[in-house]
């Protein structure tokens, strides 16, 4: 057994955390940055924080990921971390030549108080920031919320750097899409294209972290938000944020700082959470909804209705991110299947409310924020599932337990697919009932006595 | 590549430091020589300093050298990260260290992360209490034989003490309980984190059980870490020449592999830069000599086989190993000569690790590739000029920081293996004790030497040069093949492996050439970019 240690058991733990359902701050805020166009992200901190976070991300994403960082040693943590920003602003202009630098923090250099502000001001002081170029920040103590909350922090980042208001508003609509993969981003702009829609999409990482093979490495890809669009985005006519923990702290700055309503909504995974993202885009831009999406939807509804059956009653255990899961447990529901545990290590009492809403006819559902993975699997030991769905440590629980598994969230570190294919919208929910059905069916076609073996299902 | 390489890398390093500001160009200079493998006129490299802040390095921190490599791969210790969670979660299964437990009941713990997911409470208040709490949960759960506790950058800020804590536990639990100060800003790369692991190793495992093996040719493994499954492909072939490995550090081990270890007859160093530490201070508190030994590659797993034959002297012993490689070598000079035909004469670049850029080199000269540049992530002068160089080093304030064991002979223990006159006899006959001559003695004059790479050099590097194959980590991997260019990663084998040993060396070659010589490297341009000058018209 590969997690031979874990027991049926549930021994009280006020302390330990066994198996993270969760990562820091810094890798959201990093994850964020490179979407935005010719920027470079920068960790203000010891070398490591940007060393594991640039891994991390290489491994789930099998493509560059370009960032710097501060390269903390004892002095700097002694004296504070000044010097070590004033110099990599200067060199970072002179070697890589970004339009944005986006520094994040980290627990070292939150703990020494660096005040980054100040420190930006003194390079800006010292002409260290040639003419339009920009460094932004963002505070990302990893002690305080998740990788989310370090995702959220940037993008508030962006709002507060970037966007103005012109007084006229521009015909466009924001999205904040929320945690979601290159190509979720992309497809939701394609959903907004068909309907008409002009948007503003930030971070946008599709074109970054999906770039093609050419025989020449692009430092700054193609993709992400250009400094002009974020400057625009307060003289949008609406601002949609996806996920409530990755989302809706920019939104509500940006309407704060230039008075743009916002709506936050779910991550559009599934067949309702995808309904009211398209129901919101049409009032907001006051457009109607094209054919073309009508029949998206309706080869969505019509997949769901042909195989009913296999879905019903299933029972699924699911860990990751808040924003996904909620989104993610609405879609099993709808299918008439039943989540019965979930778990996100990102704390938030807020999740636990969501959960409760989206599970009320799951009376048998356990959810947890704050929790680990340890603790989802006790659970599967005492009561078992159907499925699992999850990142790619899910892996050692799937085969222990022989469960059928469904890599979604982050990060996965041993397949691909996520970055090209989306999850997101009427397609990407077809991709989850493939996957889903996928997994049961195979399970049935190994596990059925030879006489009942089917070829047609 | 032209003939004379030495004076078009000559051009090249001057057209690398264009780019930076004075003071950095300065500094990287220091870094980068033409290589002469004559000691008397080798060049010095400038090794083991501060990272430049923005240049984009390799480099990771003290904690991942600590944790993530030398102490981590144990499969039967709980490792607790007290920190917040990042570092417990990237360290997580990511590094390849395999292991097998003897059986189904033995611990394996390897599968696990454990952490105390410190808040902002603990940061405020101090976070002691729910390290001690978390120790405790540990050992309810999962009744260890070991606790050790690893401390992340804002510990030491803040001033818990996991030294203390550990004390305490130790004394509540009944259990050993130890911790590593090895905060991510101690030191100038993971490199620091190894000598504090091996450390704490040393002052609080090594030697805690005396129990002699009934076996004749005792030895420990060290700085081997088990990536893809070396360790396994060593072992088989020590057991085959009837050599009893005592422990290996520390791939596939075992808390009590270190506690014994002080009863082999001899270290065996494989990563020089990761645990020289503890074979210099094995020898002196115990009298175990060491030596250096390869396992990379074919060739040099026999020669290093017959090393320590040769320490052993016995020719009962020298004799099984003779007939280890002789029954191995056809096998493998079977697929090297397929691989060989394809790969012959093709360049390689190897920026990597803290031995690994070395030790791979001999892997690709037996495949008849040549190494035209290299260097090191993390290591320091002696890993590229040899140990003779060693008492030239200076010992600089980041260095200094990092605690140096005074060590004496034990006063029991201590035996010294060979008698003065067997270790004459060795030396007169060539035999090397406690010797390493470094990377740059084995590169050919003229090949360009590079110490902690950044990206834009990398970059300019496999722009101007173009080599076969580019051997790098997961952080350049992607950025190499965009340029067309295959990569290897040397960090984690791209997944495959073993490449230790007889077995590895064919896992190697095969894995190389089917890299280098992959189809798609020739399809990376559409039909219509290779000849766009054909423009056709439909005619109505």
């Amino acid at each position: 057994m590969l997690l031979r240690h874990t027991d049926k058991e549930i021994k009280e733990r006020s302390a330990l955390t066994v198996n993270p359902a969760k990562t820091c701050q810094p890798i959201g805020a990093m994850y964020a940055a490179l979407g935005i166009h010719n920027c470079l992200p920068h960790s203000h901190g010891s070398q490591g924080c940007c060393a594991y976070h640039r891994s991390t991300l290489t491994r789930h994403y099998k493509e560059p990921v370009m960032a710097s960082t501060s390269s903390f040693t004892e002095g700097a943590s002694v004296f504070g971390g000044q010097a070590n920003l004033l110099e990599a602003i200067q060199y970072i202009f002179t070697v890589y030549n970004p339009d944005v630098i986006a520094v994040h923090t980290t627990c070292l250099s939150e703990v020494i108080g660096d005040d980054i502000p100040q420190i930006l001001a003194r390079a800006r002081e010292d002409g260290e920031i040639p003419e339009g170029k920009y460094v932004i920040h963002c505070n990302t103590p990893s002690f305080v919320g998740s990788h989310v909350t370090g995702f959220a922090n940037m993008v508030k980042g962006m709002v507060h750097y970037f966007a103005e208001s012109g007084g006229k508003k521009l015909d466009q609509i924001n999205i904040i899409p929320g945690w979601v993969e290159p190509s979720d981003m992309r497809e939701i702009k394609r959903l907004a294209r068909e309907m008409g829609v002009t948007t503003v999409m930030f971070p946008d990482t599709s074109d970054v972290l999906d770039a093609p093979l050419t025989g020449r490495h692009q430092f700054y890809p193609k993709g992400g938000v250009t400094v002009k669009e974020l400057q625009s985005i307060g003289d949008s006519m609406g601002t949609i944020a996806l996920g409530h923990f990755a989302s809706s702290a920019a939104a509500e700055a940006l309407d704060a700082k230039c008075n743009v309503p916002y709506e936050i909504l779910d991550i559009p995974y599934g067949l309702l959470a995808t309904d009211r993202f398209i129901d919101t885009l049409r009032r907001m831009a006051k457009v109607e909804v094209p054919e073309s999406i009508n029949a998206e939807r309706g080869r969505l509804v019509d997949a769901i209705s042909d195989m009913q059956s296999y879905f019903y009653g299933k029972r699924v255990a699911l860990f990751g991110d808040p924003d996904q899961l909620v989104a993610l447990s609405e879609f099993l529901v709808t299918l008439n299947m039943r989540p019965v545990y979930v778990v996100t290590g990102t704390p938030g009492k807020k999740f636990e409310e969501q959960m409760s809403r989206v599970l009320e006819e799951i009376p048998e559902a356990k959810f947890k924020q704050a929790g680990d993975i340890y603790l989802l699997h006790q659970w599967i030991k005492n009561e078992p599932v159907d499925l699992l769905m999850g990142n790619t440590y899910g892996k050692f629980i799937a085969r222990d337990e022989d469960i059928p598994f469904i890599r979604i969230g982050f990060p996965i570190l041993d397949r691909i697919g996520h970055s090209y294919f989306p999850t997101v919208g009427y397609i990407g929910a077809l991709r989850l009932v493939e996957k889903i059905l996928g997994a049961i069916m195979d399970r049935q076609d190994r596990d059925c006595p030879e006489e009942s073996f089917e070829l047609v299902m | 590549m032209s003939e004379n390489l030495a004076e078009v890398f000559a051009t090249t390093r001057e057209k690398l430091l264009k780019v930076y500001p004075t003071k950095a160009a300065r500094k990287r200079a220091k870094h980068m020589v033409i290589n002469d493998p004559n000691p008397e006129t080798m060049p010095e490299i400038e090794a083991n300093v501060r990272t430049i802040p923005g240049i984009i390095t390799q480099r990771g921190c003290t904690y991942a050298g600590c944790k993530g490599v030398v102490v981590g791969p144990i499969r039967d210790i709980v490792n607790i990260t007290h920190g917040p969670i990042g570092c417990g979660f990237y360290s997580w299964l990511t590094r390849r260290n395999q292991t097998k437990p003897i059986d189904d009941n033995d611990y394996n713990l390897m599968n696990y992360c454990f952490s105390t997911d410190m808040q902002e409470d603990d940061i405020v208040f101090g976070g002691e209490k729910k390290l001690r709490q978390a120790v405790r949960e540990a050992y309810e759960i999962f009744k260890p034989k070991a606790i050790g506790i690893f401390a992340t950058c804002p510990v030491g800020l803040i001033g818990d003490d996991v030294h203390a804590v550990a004390r305490e536990m130790k004394e509540e639990l009944g259990i050993n309980v130890f911790g590593f100060s090895c905060e991510g800003y101690k030191g100038v790369s993971q490199s620091a984190g190894h000598h504090i692991a091996n450390n704490q190793l040393f002052k609080h495992v090594i030697g805690l059980d005396d129990t002699v093996r009934d076996s004749k040719y005792k030895i420990n493994l060290l700085g081997e870490y088990n990536i893809g499954g070396d360790a396994f492909e060593i072992e088989r072939i020590l057991e085959k020449c009837g050599i009893d490995l005592i422990a290996t550090f520390s791939g596939n081990s075992s808390y009590d592999y270190f506690a014994n270890a002080h009863t082999a007859d001899l270290n065996c160093v494989m990563c020089h830069r990761s645990i020289n530490y503890v074979a210099d201070m094995m020898e002196v508190k115990y009298g175990i000599p060491w030596i250096k030994v390869n396992f990379i590659g074919a060739e040099s797993t026999a020669k290093s086989l017959r090393k320590i034959a040769k320490y052993f002297g016995d020719p009962e012993l020298t004799e099984r190993v003779e007939a280890v490689i002789a029954e191995e070598m056809p096998e493998v000079e079977k697929h090297r000569a397929e691989a060989r035909s394809r790969c012959e004469g093709k360049t390689v670049m190897l920026f990597v690790g803290g031995s690994r850029a070395h030790h791979y080199q001999d892997l690709f000269s037996e495949l008849g590739m040549k190494t035209v540049a290299a260097g090191y992530e993390f290591a320091h002068r002696d890993d590229y000029e040899g140990r003779r160089v060693l008492p030239k080093i200076k010992i600089d304030a980041d260095s200094r920081n990092i605690e140096e064991l005074t060590v004496e002979p034990d006063p029991e223990r201590y035996r010294f293996r060979k008698t003065e006159a067997e270790v004459a006899e060795l030396k007169a006959q060539g035999f090397e004790f406690s010797d390493y001559e470094g990377m740059m003695a084995q590169m050919a004059k003229g090949t360009l030497v590079i110490d902690d790479i950044s990206h834009y050099e990398m970059e300019k590097l496999i722009a101007y040069h173009k080599p076969d194959i580019f051997c790098a980590g997961i952080k350049e991997k992607y950025v190499i093949q965009k340029m067309g260019v295959p990569c290897k990663q040397l960090h984690s084998y791209d997944y495959s492996g073993p490449y230790a040993g007889f077995r590895g060396a064919v896992n190697f070659y095969h894995d190389i050439d089917r890299l280098v010589n992959s189809k798609i490297w020739n399809y990376i341009q559409a039909p219509w970019q290779k000849s766009p000058e054909l423009i056709a018209t439909y005619v109505k």
